[in-house]
């Protein structure tokens, strides 16, 4: 019987990156992937005929360019088109516009606020030092603060090295900022609310946590620390949807030797004298791996996929306090035509990029009272894109694709399991957003595709439809991700690896985790790594 | 006129800590208050002919030991027992569930799963306040230069953590900026249990049980002890003003004056040092050193004002968040009021109103956006039961913390007092029927009120959110937090500065060792 | 277009958003530059559309030093800044003191953060006892109103609302009193006094960029043109000239000027910890006066000089032979790093290589000798690298007497 090299459960994005590395270091490896496609949660799917949808996540700035080289994804067809503008949409019939242009960008920020127009760099400035501290992180595994092992020692020495090259005022802001709201920490520098509203959306996307929950700013970082090219912040559309990330990989992968099985569900990881030997399929076949990687989340990895006898008390108790709850939906819309919003100029950029409804931090902290409460969001925050008006290939000429990430989306509706009745209630609450910013809307919309976390769960295996696989809050982030002790991609199971966004640096399409993984697998194989690329110099 | 060496601005409890210690290095110490007593918001007033009450702060839980210690205060007057531990009782329309001892170290009125439960989380929970405990009566570490000193003292913290083993350690650094609820949901399931430490949590600040970073309340709490046992509360008898006065007797023998009623209106500074204070009644005193124990921002940019420091300082000043949300109510009752299901032992301890996480966050939800809780948690005590010279004979005093009330109120206080209190009302029949028709006379005192009253901004405590970005090197402001200023000569010795508020002094007596230290 | 009467609300808030169809704006004296633009070499001035030359940087610089050059200097940051306690107010904010500035005074100054460094530097009008305009590189409104804080002051940021022109060069003064402005002979260097134009009234100071006699004229943006038309008709004969920003940036070098985001970087947009300067470090520290009372930084800027925590210091250059050595490496024995030049050319007044650079002390403080710029010339595709010894020398580069003359020769 055929053992292969290595077994990776799951082919979304971390899955795959994984994949391509083990691979590409002479490994002989095996990507089993339970849906007839992968891609996990970063897919193109043509759900109504002519139209490609971006079906869970959406849009493309973390993915980091060192494995976009390293695995020559453009090679594969990958190629990421950063936006033109955004906005924030206010209830007098006005909007905020964000511009790529600087003196755009202050001029408009003046419409509002001299003040802020001018408060904005400084702003700018602190954001990008924390950025500038945090990225040199993505690509390394956390240090085990407990562990007296040189090479942790030497990493947290990195660390706090690192800590000690900032000046005592950043090092305050630093400490500062890792606690902070979002909604305290923008207080600090503007007045207006729904300039602060176009600044704490990032603090909350993806996050179980309102704009005024402590924390929320160091999100914020985490949506800043991506890059389109060297534009550090920057976001972007990948052409072909979301899908051509995985598409890419995919490619990469097979280019380099390795097999992908599709349509192919793991039951359960073989566990034999406390080893992970390979995978039982649903159907029950057995396939053996030296090694088992798995891209699924913490959650489903441990609680799911191995028996509970294999497992330490004290890990067991860590993963299931492992806290994952989903609190966002996606509305994925094809339209028959660019859908006008009367605040907007027709020839505005704002088209081409983030929209958004939510122009006060009272209106976005409502919304996660709701879900606090176990409801969707009454007036829900929407992230909007029609990646259309950049990218011709996911639509037919003149027609276009919508994508409308949504917060808040519970994980149960008042402690039941989502009905479909619930999807619909959910669904209209976002085509009501919309439509009263954009009369006839809803005329326009050819096939809508709606995903509370039960569609997300039920399809993409992310538990409880949390998109980070696991919140971004500090008790589960660095050395704490995804549980204390496990936090450098192993698992107490030898030969059971972790890659998902469950573990370090988090979610997001990132694809540092897959990285990291595989880093620590060769590592432990004693094999080269000299075909990864060092994370890029922050100078 | 005699001159002085230092000049102590509020006589609350920390300044007069901060003089006590001040006065007994030999040190000439003058302490101002502008009230007609000493004492701030931990005064014992009469609030209704024959009632008194402790002003704002009602419960003992954090007196610090050093400072019990330093200024002798069981010699002048203050008295701590054992059996003087007061018990909290958790309400619930279930019957309640009561803590006794300290914290807890008994519990009764839920089951045998959860008694064992809370056994382990107690346990755990001191076990982690205790690291972080010698924090309190240290300066926070200084960014721009660790002395040997502190880096020590950080050693000494490292140490303890590797003490508690691998796994208690990997805990510790998990859970140190948990939001409350959650770390309970992992180990608890009576609601009650958790509704009281989720209050607890949450007490004095502007954060609901979720709110990330929570659990710091709680560690904040259970790092302060009583009769040196963690954890301990007691009623003052007398109320607090007998604690302040038991520190007030200290300092005075250690030399201290104290002029009442002599309100400050401004900090005299020459050459970006301070050198004085000029008195609302237009009296000069010069000093070498100025400690100021009154609010942070009223020091820096009432009594400094913002033109003797940089810009920079005067915005983090004002970004110091302090928007208090504790109102205080203080009930005269014609006869002890009967809270369902509790026994005499009960009522003589802190009743708390918080029957679950959930409803202390429903409760918190509503004072984000300027509005009071519709159905607010809050903690009782009936100090009279205890010390019957607190009220007439029969009748009883009721002093309660009442969460949330927005120090900004949209709608305005003066609209919204007589709802809030209606709301309040209605709790407190819930849990004591009948006991509206016993009320004799009513103050409530929302954040505005006792800003007013006491001179504490916001209303607030504190004198700043403690919250962890607010805490330590970041109190009151970041590079400013060892209790100097960028006044030379000037410090600062109020809950504003770390570790915080509550009846500690510790604030009043790290700033006095500090001053010591610089030969201030 | 807001104080438009006929306009509705509605329109109103269409005509403001449409700012983002014109991405560089127009200055006031726009339509009279395109007209002059002949090399159509634009750059971004802060939002607007500057020219780094109209017709020849060469000879445009020449007409400065030669004749009378007109600049528009619209796109700089002006702050109004008026009340009782305006003094009071950039007496802390700034690092000069500001009660030696009479009404009618001009002066150079800078103002730091709380550790002392370098937020911008600029020029500071005093317009009457109790209004001031500064005007600034960068932009700092929020920086002045929380300064504010504890004062009796208005702060209005004026930009648009004030164009501004430099007049610059030996003849300037004939320019100025061939337009017919009464009395600006009077005007002694740093002087400022307000004019009649148009209607209207303009302030004219004896200041400049360029070292050499020289003039700046605020104008309400509706009067710009009409200034504009006077000057140039006036100067017809004395060979006026408009001039884009390479020219004058030349003259402000010779002249030792600094340009903040040029020479140093500003403490607003510094991200990297090590790029901060305080003003002893960049050649500001004759402003420090310590005497006045307290202002923005003086604490950390006391500290710093007791504790010798100065790192840096900017110097003056003048290097052997003549290719201009910009963004050259400074070594001391040809061996150790120890700064870099910010600012480099030949100097046609001076006949010398000049260069301002930062150097790290005791380099350029107490160890001037031995110091050696490493040249990358680029020609024809490949770096000649040259390796020539530099002198540290006082700036100004050149000293013009009619700079200072009074009253103003008639050239």
């Amino acid at each position: 019987m055929k053992a292969w090299d290595a077994i990776v459960i799951g082919g979304g994005h971390n899955g795959l990156v994984n994949a391509c590395y083990l691979q590409r270091a002479g490994l002989d490896v095996l990507v089993v992937e339970k849906n007839d496609w992968v891609g996990g949660a970063a897919t193109s799917r043509e759900l109504t005929p002519g139209f490609l949808y971006s079906n869970c996540s959406y849009v493309c700035s973390l993915f980091r360019p060192e494995i976009m080289r390293d695995l020559e994804l453009p090679r594969f067809g990958l190629q990421v088109i950063s936006y033109e503008g955004g906005a924030v949409f206010t209830r007098d019939g006005d909007y905020l516009a964000n511009y790529r242009d600087h003196d755009a960008h202050r001029r408009e920020f003046a419409r509002f606020s001299k003040r802020d127009a001018e408060a904005y760099d400084r702003y700018a400035r602190d954001v990008t030092r924390q950025c500038r501290f945090i990225q040199p992180l993505l690509m390394r595994t956390a240090p085990d603060p407990t562990s007296l092992r040189p090479r942790d020692i030497g990493e947290l020495l990195y660390l706090g090295k690192k800590f000690a090259g900032l000046s005592a005022e950043e090092m305050a802001l630093t400490l500062r900022f890792w606690t902070m709201s979002i909604s305290d920490f923008l207080d600090e520098y503007f007045e207006t609310d729904v300039i602060k509203a176009n600044f704490a959306l990032s603090g909350i996307i993806g996050t179980a946590l309102g704009p005024m929950s402590p924390g929320t700013a160091y999100v914020l970082l985490h949506h800043y620390m991506g890059e389109v090219d060297g534009s550090v912040g920057a976001w972007g559309y990948a052409r072909g949807g979301m899908g051509a990330v995985t598409k890419a990989l995919a490619a990469s992968f097979k280019a380099s030797g390795g097999t992908i099985r599709t349509g192919a569900e793991v039951d359960h990881v073989l566990v034999k004298r406390g080893k992970a030997k390979g995978v039982v399929l649903a159907g029950g076949e057995e396939i053996y791996g030296k090694l088992v990687v798995s891209n699924a989340d913490v959650k489903r990895t441990f609680l799911k996929l191995v028996e509970e006898k294999e497992l330490p008390d004290i890990f067991l108790r860590r993963v299931r306090n492992f806290k994952i709850r989903g609190s966002s939906g996606k509305v994925n819309i094809a339209l028959d035509s660019l859908p006008e919003f009367p605040a907007l100029p027709k020839d505005s950029p704002v088209y081409r990029g983030d929209m958004h409804f939510t122009d006060s931090m009272e209106r976005m902290e409502r919304a996660y009272d709701d879900w606090k409460a176990g409801r969707w969001s009454a007036d829900p925050f929407l992230d909007m894109v029609i990646p259309t008006t950049l990218d011709p290939t996911m639509a037919p000429p003149g027609k276009h694709f919508m994508s409308c990430f949504v917060q808040y989306a519970p994980p149960k509706v008042n402690g039941h399991d989502w009905t479909d009745a619930d999807r619909d209630g959910f669904a209209e609450s976002v085509i009501a957003q919309i439509a009263e910013y954009s009369p006839g809307f809803r005329d326009r919309i050819v096939h809508m595709e709606v995903r509370t976390p039960r569609e997300i769960e039920a399809e993409v295996g992310l538990t409880e439809g949390n998109i980070f696989q696991g919140e971004l809050t500090f008790d589960q982030l660095l050395f704490n991700r995804p549980v204390p002790g496990y936090a450098q991609y192993r698992s107490p199971l030898s030969g059971l690896y972790m890659c998902g966004s469950s573990t370090h640096p988090g979610g997001g399409v990132m694809g540092a985790p897959g990285r990291n993984a595989a880093a620590e697998i060769l590592r432990d194989l004693a094999k080269s790594t000299s075909h990864m690329s060092p994370a890029h110099d922050v100078i | 006129m005699t001159s002085f060496d230092a000049i102590i601005i509020g006589g609350g409890h920390n300044g007069l800590v901060a003089a006590a210690v001040l006065a007994k290095s030999g040190r000439k110490v003058l302490v101002l208050e502008a009230a007609d007593d000493v004492g701030g918001a931990a005064r014992t007033e009469e609030f209704a002919q024959g009632f008194r009450v402790s002003s704002v702060a009602h419960v003992l839980n954090r007196l610090h030991p050093d400072v019990v210690k330093t200024l002798e205060l069981e010699r002048h007057g203050l008295q701590v027992a054992r059996d003087d531990f007061a018990p909290s009782v958790a309400l619930s329309k279930d019957g309640p569930l009561v803590l006794y001892g300290a914290y807890g170290e008994v519990l009764t009125g839920a089951s045998s799963s959860e008694q064992s439960a809370w056994k382990e989380l107690r346990a755990q929970l001191l076990r982690y306040a205790g690291i972080l405990k010698p924090f309190l009566s240290r300066r926070p570490p200084d960014l721009a230069g660790m002395s040997l000193l502190e880096t020590a003292a950080l050693g000494q913290t490292a140490l303890a953590l590797k003490k508690l083993g691998k796994e208690d350690m990997r805990d510790f650094l998990r859970v140190l900026l948990m939001n409350v609820a959650d770390l309970i949901d992992e180990q608890l399931s009576d609601d009650r249990l958790k509704g009281l430490l989720a209050f607890d949590a949450t007490l004095g600040s502007h954060l609901g049980p979720r709110s990330p970073t929570s659990l710091l309340g709680l560690y904040y709490r259970l790092a302060g002890e009583t009769g040196g046992i963690a954890g301990a509360q007691m009623l003052p008898k007398g109320g607090m003003g007998a604690v302040v006065a038991a520190i007030r007797a200290a300092a005075e023998r250690a030399g201290v004056t104290i002029r009442a009623a002599s309100p400050v209106a401004r900090i005299i500074v020459e050459e970006g040092r301070a050198v004085g204070v000029a008195l609302e009644s237009g009296d000069v005193l010069h000093a070498k050193t100025i400690v100021s124990a009154v609010n942070p921002a009223t020091t820096i940019l009432d009594l400094v004002g913002p033109r003797e420091v940089d810009t920079g300082f005067v915005r983090k000043v004002k970004n110091i968040r302090m928007k208090g949300d504790a109102a205080k109510l203080n009930l005269a009752l014609d006869r002890p009021p009967q809270f369902a299901g509790v026994d005499a032992a009960g009522h003589k301890g802190r009743l708390v109103i918080a029957p679950s996480p959930d409803q202390v966050e429903r409760a918190f939800n509503p004072c984000k956006y300027g509005e009071f809780s519709p159905e607010p948690v809050m903690e009782i005590t009936l100090p009279s039961l205890a010390d019957p010279s607190l009220a007439p004979a029969g009748a009883c005093v009721l002093s309660a913390v009442v969460q949330y009330a927005p120090y900004v109120l949209k709608e305005g206080w003066s609209a919204g007092k007589p709802k809030f209190l209606k709301a309040t009302m209605a709790q407190l029949e819930t849990y004591a029927p009948g006991i509206s028709k016993t009320v004799l006379h009513i103050e409530l005192l929302t954040p505005a009120d006792i800003e007013a009253r006491y001179r504490m901004p916001g209303g607030h405590w504190h004198h700043g959110e403690l919250q962890a970005d607010q805490m330590l090197m970041s109190r009151p402001v970041s590079g400013w937090s060892g209790y100097d200023t960028p006044v030379e000569g000037l410090f600062l010795a109020g809950a504003g500065s770390h570790p915080g508020g509550g009846v500690s002094g510790a604030p009043g007596l790290n700033a006095a060792r500090r001053i010591i230290a610089m030969r201030g | 277009m807001n104080h438009h009467p006929t306009m509705n609300p509605t329109t109103a808030r269409t005509a403001a958003q449409s700012h983002f169809r014109t991405l560089r704006l127009d200055t006031p004296f726009q339509p009279r530059i395109d007209a002059l633009a002949r090399t159509q070499d634009w750059y971004n001035w802060a939002g607007y559309r500057a020219p780094h030359s109209l017709w020849d940087e060469e000879l445009e610089y020449f007409a400065i030093r030669s004749q009378a050059a007109l600049f528009d200097i619209s796109p700089m940051t002006k702050y109004r800044i008026e009340g009782p306690d305006a003094e009071a107010f950039l007496n802390r904010v700034t690092l000069r003191d500001v009660t030696k500035l009479k009404p009618g005074r001009v002066h150079y100054t800078a103002w730091c953060d709380d550790e002392g460094f370098v937020l911008d530097d600029g020029t500071l009008f005093r317009l009457s006892p109790t209004r001031f305009r500064l005007c600034s590189q960068e932009r700092h409104l929020p920086w002045l109103l929380d300064s504010a804080i504890g004062f009796g002051v208005s702060i209005e940021e004026e930009t648009e609302a004030v164009a501004g022109l430099a007049l610059q060069g030996p003849t300037s003064f004939a320019v100025l009193r061939d337009a017919g402005f009464a009395g600006v002979e009077k005007l002694k260097i740093f002087d400022l006094a307000e004019f009649p134009h148009d209607g209207d009234t303009i302030t004219i100071s004896r200041t400049g960029f360029t070292g050499d006699l020289g003039y700046e004229l605020f104008v309400p943006t509706e009067k710009a043109l009409s200034l504009w038309d006077r000057l140039m008709t006036a100067g017809e004969l004395r060979g006026i000239r408009a001039i884009g920003y390479t020219a004058l940036n030349r003259a402000r070098l010779e002249a030792g000027l600094i340009v903040a985001n040029a020479d140093f970087t500003t403490a607003g947009h510094a991200i990297r910890a090590d790029r901060l300067r305080m003003p002893d470090e960049i050649g500001l520290g004759f402003m420090i006066d310590v005497e006045k009372g307290h202002f923005n930084g003086r604490r950390a800027i006391l500290e710093a000089r007791t504790k010798r925590k100065l790192r840096h210091v900017l110097v003056g250059l003048e290097i052997e032979g003549n290719i201009p050595a910009e963004h050259a490496i400074v070594y001391h024995k040809r061996s150790q790093e120890v700064g870099l030049v910010s600012a480099a050319m030949w100097s046609p007044m001076a006949k010398r290589n000049i260069a301002i650079a930062s150097l790290a002390r005791p380099f350029g403080d107490t160890m001037v000798e031995d110091l050696w710029v490493e040249i990358y010339a680029m020609r024809e595709l490949q770096y000649q690298k040259l390796m020539k010894r530099a002198k540290v020398v006082q700036r100004p580069f050149i000293k013009l007497d009619r700079r200072t003359a009074n009253p103003p020769a008639d050239f």
